[in-house]
This record gives structure tokens, C-alpha cells and sequence, in this order.
């Protein structure tokens, strides 16, 4: 029977160090809303959308006061859209008007993001997906709720160097047309590489043609609680350090675990993955930076991060994959530079830049996220920086992703304030010498090589 | 049948118990184990408790029981039991 002791370890994990279940999220297949006629598609999305989540936000709360876990986000993800639209949508204008429909359906069912405006062309564009693509600036700026993410490159496929070059084009249009709000559309666009089909955290989820009808997904966090426990066993040896960060790994999964199963039966809806990332948020003591730094680093970003930044990583899922019959989406540490307190502070000490950003993604969950650049940033420098983050992706078979926002107006030295879960960031440095006769040049990056791995 | 487990955090006074357990037996809610201890200076109590006969809902019950721990200036909590298990067990 429990004890009294593993009742106090759960409450204060919950009540004082942040544990929280991050995000439920339901992913749902809209392959079967597809039409030629552009009125009835999106009447069908409407109410295939409205009609698989309405008990989605009542069913996490009633989980979140019976079990006392918070539940911080109810989320949609849907199939990726350019396969949706492909036959109705003849130029990006149509596209917008689906992206009007999904923001509909998530206000109808009380989500707060819904994510898959979204197109896989890691390999080449059809005509459908190209003019996604370029109706994204239009979408994010006409939409609240709607997230987009572009798959632009994978291990199997190599890289679509035509598509970086668009996208580029693109996250510095979606800053243009969201400048009278810091350039926040520009948070609600992810370029990826290795895109997985199943992850359940924004601004990147879309539900995969791989996914049954409709499923549930949960995503975990609890920096704050691997903070606390690593302060116990401050000056320990690194066999101690793992050991710990494995077993609370553990605990907060296991609480993902008995969500998900819970929301999957009450909802009627198959159970997915528990995705197990840390995912910061901009409160105090629920920080990945505090991590790396009660490792023994004066800042993140001092010589060491990285090594503490894999070590991190890897002890997660070690500890995680056991507490869960399902594992999958991205599954690690996200480093959302606005998002997390003690990244923020680390940039501003001067400790922490893109450049160090960039090599912790090699061993991180995702990649370049929520990093605010000064709005004169060139559309090839921003395609630089993908193809860059895109090749690390490639050759070391893992999911990397570009969430950069080139605020319009500001500069190194600014600030900017997103609000909410977003957070606020220090403008960072970006290297300004010119890659555009690279990014100029089009055509694709080949597959690597799957041997001499050195 | 799934347990509830109750928890008491705060300032130790006369009657919790009472006061608790009354309203648990107006409500069909039997008693299974009551542990209590002291961490960090603060007065904690357990209790795990089978309702699977209450007539009310859960969330009322939890509701109820929050008022009572604010009149006491205490923290009362009601939560499934399985958040522990599954975080405890293998």
C-alpha cells in the first residue's frame, strides 16, 4: 500500500517544483474531409474537427481535479493540410480560408493551439504544397490558434535546398505580416527536419498520414522537478548524477502515462505516445538551463553544456522509456530560448549564442527554438540557418527544427516581449556574413551515406 | 475499486481528524488507513479512503473537503489513488 512519504514526494513535485502533465493532445485524421469543392472541404473539417474533440477539454479537466495533476494544454493536431486541400485549394488564398476553418474549430472546442498547416516536402513540392507554403504568412497573420511547420528535409531524402530557400522567404513574410505584434506569427512556425509524426507538442504537431483516425497523445515536463532532485546529490559523481535524473525521469513519466491511458479511454480514442521532453516554461524553477547549470556550469553555455545537455537528454528517455508502454514524438529537451528563464538570463550575461545553440541541438530533442534575431536578418541568411540545422538533423538521424523570429523593428540590444507560455527574449547576434549564392543556387542536398560514420 | 486518497498539509490543531471523518461518514465514505506524521515542521495527514458507496461526485467531494481545510487554515486534497501507485510502483 502507499505510504505517506510517496504521497508528500508526489504533492510536492506538483505543488512546488512544477510538475505538470504539458499538453494532451488529440491528433486528428482529416484525409477522409477531403473534397474538390472548396465549401463543403471545409465544412467537413469543421465538423469532423468539433465533432472528434468536444469532450477533449471537459475530459483533461475532470482528469486534472481527480488525480490533481495539472493539465496545462488541450491541443488538436490534424493531418497535414497541403494533403487535404490539394484538390480544392488552386492558389494560397484558398489555403488561408482552410486556415479560418481550423482556427474556428479550435475556438468551437476550446483548444488553445491546433497544429498541421503544415506540408512534408523533403524531397520536392507538389503544386498543393507550394502554395501552402506560401499562403503561411497569410494564415498566421489572419489566424490566433493555428500552428504551421514545414518538413523540409530527412535522413532518407536528403535536404529540398528550393524549399529552405522558401522558407526563408516565408518566416521573414510571416514577421512582415505580424510585425504590429512583435512578429509573433513567426512563434507559430517550425521548419523541421526529420518531422515526427506523432508529437503532440506546438508549434510543430500535425497528425501523420502514418496515425490511425483519431489519437491521443500526451506530453510531459517537470525541469523543475530534475532541478530539485539533482540539488540532493550536489558533488556526487556522474554515475550518482544519471542515476537520478533516470529515476525522476521515471515518476513524471509514469504520470504521463496514467494521464494518457486515462484521456484515451474516457475519450474513446486510441492512446498514441507519451512524449517524454523537458519543456521549460518562462515561470522561475521550471527551467532546462537551471538544469545543465546545478550540473556544475556557472552559465549555460559555458564549455561543458553540451556534454551536460546529452547526458540529460539520454538519461530522460533511459529513465522514461520504461514508465511507458508507448514512447514516441520528440522525446527529449527543448530548448526554447523565450521560453525558459535561465536561457534568457544566459544570453544576456553574454554566455549563451546561436552559434552554442546550434551545437546543442546535436544532442538536444529538437533544435533552434523560439530565438528572436533582429528584423533586417536576410530571408537567405534565415535559409542558411535551416539548411545549417537541417544537416544536423540529416546526418545524425534526428529531428531538428528552425523556430526563429526575425522581429521587424528591432535590433541586438532589444528586447521582446511575446506574453504568456511564450515568454519574452533578448534580440541575438546573427552572423551577417552572406550565404546567398549557397542558398541561390536550388536543386536538392543528396541522402548521406549510412556507413563510415565518423 | 479505485481508493481516494485524502491528504491534510498545515498547522496541527484540535479536531481535524474529527471534523474530517464526520464528514466523510455523513457521506457513506469508509475509512481504510489513516497515517500521520510531521515533515519539515509541517503537520501531514493521510488518509485512504474507499467512497465507491458515496452518492456524491468525486469533484463535489473534493470541493467540499477544500472548504473544510480552508476553515480549519488547512490544505485538504483529494485525489485518485492511482497518481501514487503508478508514480511509486512498478
Amino acid at each position: 500500500m502507499i505510504n505517506i512519504f510517496e504521497v508528500y514526494e508526489t504533492n510536492k513535485m506538483i505543488e512546488q517544483e512544477q510538475l505538470d502533465v504539458r499538453t494532451i493532445t488529440m491528433g486528428i485524421s482529416l484525409l477522409d474531409c477531403v473534397d474538390a469543392d472548396l465549401a463543403t472541404l471545409n465544412r467537413n473539417i469543421y465538423d469532423k474537427i468539433t465533432h472528434a474533440a468536444r469532450d477533449l477539454v471537459s475530459v483533461g479537466r475532470d482528469i486534472e481535479r481527480e488525480y490533481g495533476i495539472p493539465i496545462v494544454n488541450k491541443r488538436i493536431s490534424v493531418t497535414p493540410i497541403a494533403l487535404v486541400g490539394g484538390r480544392a485549394c488552386t492558389c494560397p488564398e484558398d489555403f488561408v480560408t482552410i486556415a479560418g476553418t481550423l482556427d474556428d474549430a479550435a475556438r468551437a472546442t476550446g483548444v488553445n493551439f491546433l497544429g498541421g498547416y503544415s506540408a512534408l516536402v523533403s524531397k520536392g513540392m507538389t503544386p498543393a504544397d507550394e502554395h501552402l507554403i506560401r499562403s503561411i504568412p497569410m494564415a498566421l497573420a489572419s489566424t490566433e490558434r493555428v500552428c504551421s511547420s514545414v518538413n523540409i528535409g530527412s535522413t532518407k531524402t536528403g535536404i529540398n535546398m528550393d524549399a529552405v530557400k522558401l522558407m526563408g522567404e516565408m518566416v521573414k513574410e510571416t514577421a512582415e505580416a505580424t510585425k504590429e505584434d512583435s512578429s509573433l506569427g513567426c512563434a507559430k512556425l517550425v521548419v523541421f527536419c526529420n518531422a515526427p509524426d506523432d508529437n503532440p507538442f506546438m508549434a510543430g504537431a500535425f497528425h501523420g498520414v502514418t496515425e490511425a483516425d483519431a489519437v491521443i497523445h500526451v506530453g510531459v515536463s517537470g525541469p523543475g522537478v530534475v532541478k530539485r532532485a539533482l540539488e540532493t546529490v550536489r558533488g556526487e559523481n556522474f554515475e550518482v548524477l544519471c542515476e537520478t535524473v533516470k529515476k525522476t525521469a521515471f515518476k513524471v513519466t509514469r504520470v504521463g502515462q496514467l494521464v494518457a491511458q486515462e484521456a484515451s479511454q474516457r475519450l474513446g480514442v486510441p492512446f498514441g505516445i507519451v512524449d517524454l521532453s523537458l519543456a521549460p516554461t518562462p515561470s522561475v524553477g521550471d527551467s532546462v538551463a537551471e538544469i545543465l547549470e546545478e550540473m556544475g556550469l556557472a552559465s549555460v553555455g559555458a564549455p561543458g553544456t553540451t556534454a551536460a545537455l546529452a547526458l540529460l537528454n539520454d538519461q530522460v528517455k533511459k529513465g522514461g522509456v520504461m514508465a511507458s508502454s508507448f514512447v514516441g514524438g520528440l522525446s527529449g529537451a527543448f530548448l526554447p530560448v523565450s521560453e525558459d528563464q535561465g536561457m534568457i538570463d544566459a544570453v544576456n550575461r553574454g554566455a549563451l549564442t546561436i552559434e552554442k545553440l546550434e551545437a546543442m541541438t546535436c544532442v538536444c530533442s529538437v533544435g533552434l527554438d523560439m530565438i528572436a534575431i533582429p528584423g533586417t536578418t536576410s530571408a537567405a541568411t534565415i535559409a542558411g540557418i535551416i539548411a545549417d540545422e537541417a544537416a544536423i538533423g540529416m546526418i545524425n538521424q534526428k529531428t531538428t527544427a528552425v523556430r526563429l523570429i526575425p522581429v521587424v523593428g528591432k535590433d541586438v540590444g532589444d528586447t521582446v516581449e511575446f506574453g504568456g507560455l511564450l515568454g519574452h527574449a533578448p534580440i541575438q547576434r546573427v552572423n551577417t556574413f552572406s550565404c546567398e549564392a549557397f542558398i541561390n543556387r536550388g536543386g536538392r542536398i543528396p541522402a548521406p551515406i549510412h556507413s563510415f560514420k565518423n | 475499486m479505485k481508493k481516494t486518497i485524502i491528504t491534510v498539509v498545515g498547522k496541527d490543531t484540535v479536531g481535524i481528524i474529527a471534523k474530517v471523518c464526520t464528514y466523510l461518514a455523513e457521506n457513506e465514505a469508509n475509512v481504510e488507513d489513516i497515517s500521520q506524521t510531521i515533515i519539515q515542521g509541517y503537520f501531514n495527514m493521510m488518509m485512504i479512503v474507499d467512497t465507491s458507496r458515496s452518492r456524491k461526485p468525486f469533484g463535489e467531494m473534493a470541493g467540499d473537503l477544500e472548504l473544510i481545510g480552508d476553515e480549519l487554515g488547512l490544505k485538504i486534497r483529494c485525489q485518485h489513488e492511482d497518481i501514487f501507485t503508478k508514480m511509486h510502483r512498478i
